[in-house]
């Protein structure tokens, strides 16, 4: 039976050609392998938004007056609804989580260079993807906390210079953030955000399959040791998404997610509005910067300052000559740490600091 | 012939701004009265709050007198009507004769109301004013003579939360009301009370003070038969309820003052559901005897609410138990509400004294209530349920993990790594 059906397919695809493929594949084994795990991760964590996103679909109801409704009915009505809806935010979660290790240690490791500054560069727009996925879908249950954190979180992109005010209207379907921004947000979370994301998706494994695995940078060829990528460590990253998985479900089940009270734009902002960790280093530090720098505003100079900072954090394969050559820059290393202090600090202080 | 007119126009405009100066200063009651010192200046610095003073209501129009000269023996002539402090049984009708005639009334407020005259004399004060007793309150005893501020402005006597200190000026006061053989202790019954409490406390002035229940122009003490009309004016489902019973016209029949007759007067407290049934505090039992129907009645009127306010309880308990375990529960609590509007609605059914109509309200609750404690029980099960299910997972995928692990080094061993 078995052999029929790889005879049909052989007789019509290269199957020989990918199987080939699979057992000449390897995985570079060395003190940083654990490392290539957190892609697989982020891969694994997205694939559980998409299938636990769908499920929430069929109930989730768009508008105002109906969202968070719908949400609630979920929880508390449809069987599972609460489970679904929990691993959906803590996956979330997760997954920005896993997707910033796999940045930090791909930047630590320079398996950026060359070949793979392409590889870098789809990886980052995911990663922006996925803030901006966690972004849109925290206003979607409407309740009091999301709505203004994303009417604080609009307001920051108003401090863009020159097309904030657009950018602003563009987000918010008008001035203010109303049903009209809700709508916009389904949209972008369920049909814009996930075609684009798939898109780059397809483009970064396809890359991290033909050029494979990053070798660790100055490490001889026949001196590193290897091990196959079929079954070994396919079978290393089904072990690691099993324990991922049960985690997820630990999450849902002793800290459900909650919905909290419904969004209401006529009373006043609850105190401890916050936005969601990942964002808040760039909040506390807007919130520290003073009022006016060099005679613009403080938080526009601020999100140039991000804005700048971002752009070169993507082209850094080609700002970064000496893993060209074979060795990793100390200067690069420093910066590498100070981001992540400062992440950390900033997040620490948003979350300690009144 | 230009310069004759220039004079001519400048001496007119000076007469003119001279005798204008002259209208609106001179007052020589003001004057003198100031001058004379304490405690003659204290009517004069009172009156600059004053809102008669403010509208332009002068001295001369309640005093008599010619404001206008200096001349003393002039200013109190007998052509100038003065007729300086008037005695008390003078001053309703005076007051009246601004404050009863709408069409004078109506340039201040058209909304003012003008029957405060007519009403004092059908009060128990205008009556005895009118039999010659002068220690009776008047319109100045409650309001001031003079600096009358307006009555929803706080500083008044006659603002709500002071009306009970007011009143009891007088009604407090026992050497001044001795002849009058009524009792002095209704401020500090009222203190106490339920009402009291609001008023003066909480500073709630939707709350009664003396004059809501008696009148206020018109105070008198509210008649057996209208009392229950008294209460009623914010009581109004106990009132209706009371007068279709059995009860009233029994009450009406003994003479017994209605609502008063369970609940008290100036005292009255927030009532207790140990005010009805069979227990000690019982007031059924002012009247009813054990064995009789109205016994009975009580008894089963009191199994109801027990029986209700336990289903809360329980209900309450319940909804909290499954908070407590992060269920979600705002449905329930919402149901809550509707037994607690339950258990009000047969609390205030009782003063039908029909024992069908307070079951039947009971009933509505006890049914609602116990859907809660029901599906509050299913959270609670529930929430077992999913820390069940969550460790029967957690088992089997720690087996696929070990299974798993076991499987690659097994691997591994036969095939090291190149």
């Amino acid at each position: 039976m078995k052999e029929s059906i790889l005879s049909w397919l052989k007789n019509r695809y290269p199957v020989d050609s990918v199987t080939e493929f699979a057992q000449k594949k390897k995985v570079p084994l060395f003190q940083g392998t654990i490392w290539y795990y957190f892609g697989g991760i982020t891969l694994f964590l997205f694939l559980i938004q998409v299938a636990t996103g769908i499920l929430l679909l069929f109930y989730y109801r768009t508008g105002a007056d109906q969202a968070y409704e719908s949400v609630k009915f979920l929880m508390t009505k449809v069987h599972f609804g609460w489970l679904i809806r929990s691993i959906h935010s803590w996956a979330a979660n997760l997954m920005v989580l896993s997707a910033f290790i796999h940045m930090f240690s791909v930047f630590f490791t320079r398996a950026y260079r060359k070949p793979r500054e392409l590889t870098w560069i789809t990886g980052m727009v995911l990663f922006l993807l996925a803030m901006a996925f966690g972004f849109s879908g925290y206003l979607l249950p409407w309740n009091e906390l999301a709505f203004f954190a994303t009417k604080v979180g609009t307001d920051i992109v108003g401090a863009v210079p020159f097309v904030g005010d657009f950018l602003l209207t563009l987000l918010r379907g008008g001035s203010d953030v109303t049903g009209a921004t809700l709508s916009r947000f389904f949209g972008f979370h369920v049909a814009l955000f996930p075609g684009i994301f798939t898109l780059f998706l397809v483009i970064h494994l396809a890359f991290v399959q033909v050029q494979g695995m990053s070798k660790p940078i100055g490490a001889k060829e026949e001196e590193l040791k290897t091990m196959p990528f079929f079954p070994n460590f396919v079978l290393r990253d089904l072990l690691i998404w099993l324990i991922v998985l049960n985690v997820l479900a630990i999450l849902a089940v002793f800290f459900p997610w909650e919905l909290g009270a419904k969004a209401d734009p006529f009373v006043p902002a609850p105190a401890g509005i916050r936005p969601e960790w990942y964002f808040m280093f760039m909040f506390q530090t807007l919130k520290m910067l003073p009022a006016h720098i060099a005679g613009l505003e403080g938080e526009t100079v601020g999100v140039m300052a991000f804005a700048i900072a971002g752009i070169f954090w993507i082209l850094i394969p080609f700002f970064d000559r000496s893993s060209q050559r074979g060795h990793k820059s100390k200067l690069l290393t420093y910066i590498g740490i100070i981001v992540v202090i400062f992440i950390l600090v900033m997040t620490i202080l948003g979350y300690t600091l009144s | 012939m230009k310069r004759i007119l220039i004079v001519t126009v400048l001496s007119l405009l000076f007469v003119s701004i001279a005798s204008g100066q002259q209208e609106e200063e001179i007052n020589t009651c003001a004057d003198c009265h100031e001058m004379m010192g304490a405690p003659y200046d204290s009517i004069v610095h009172a009156q600059s709050q004053d809102i008669h003073a403010q509208k332009d209501v002068t001295c001369a129009d309640c005093h008599g007198g010619d404001p206008t000269t200096m001349d003393f023996e002039a200013a109190k002539a007998p052509e100038t009507r003065f007729r300086g402090k008037p005695d008390p049984a003078e001053i309703p009708d005076l007051c009246g004769s601004c404050h009863a005639d709408p069409e004078y009334m109506r340039q201040f407020d058209p909304g003012l109301a003008v029957d405060q005259l007519a009403k004092y004399w059908t009060s128990r004060h205008g009556e005895k004013l009118r039999e010659g007793d002068a220690k009776v309150a008047e319109c100045a005893s409650c309001h001031g003579a003079h600096g009358v501020l307006p009555v929803d402005d706080p500083r008044s006597p006659v603002y709500p939360t002071r009306v009970p200190e007011t009143c009891n000026t007088c009604h407090g006061n026992s050497q001044y009301m001795a002849e009058y053989n009524i009792p002095t202790d209704q401020y500090e019954e009222f203190a106490g009370s339920v009402h009291g409490q609001a008023l003066l406390e909480n500073k709630d002035i939707g709350a009664p003070a003396c004059n809501d229940c008696h009148g206020n122009h018109g105070a008198t003490p509210p008649g057996i038969v209208s009392i229950s009309r008294v209460c009623g004016t914010c009581h109004i489902n106990n009132m209706d309820l009371f007068q279709e019973s059995k009860h009233e016209p029994i009450f009406d029949m003994m003479d017994l003052p209605e609502c008063e007759t369970c609940h008290g007067n100036h005292g009255v407290q927030h009532p207790t559901d140990a005010m009805i049934g069979t227990g000690e505090e019982s007031v059924c039992l002012n009247c009813h005897g054990e064995g009789d129907s109205g016994y009975k009645m009580a008894a089963a009127m009191s199994e109801s609410i027990d029986s209700l306010k336990m289903v809360y309880d329980s209900a309450e308990v319940m909804i909290q138990r499954a908070e407590e375990k992060d269920m979600g529960v705002s449905d329930l609590e919402y149901s809550l509400r509707e037994v607690r509007q339950s258990l009000i609605q047969t609390r205030t059914m009782i003063h039908s004294f029909d024992v069908s109509r307070v079951e039947e309200i009971e009933n509505e609750g006890l049914s609602v209530g116990q859907e809660i404690i029901r599906s509050a029980r299913e959270l609670i099960d529930e929430f077992y349920y999913r820390r069940k299910g969550l460790g029967i997972f957690t088992l089997v995928i720690t087996l696929v993990v070990i299974a798993l692990y076991l499987k690659i080094r097994h691997m591994e061993q036969q095939k090291p790594s190149d």
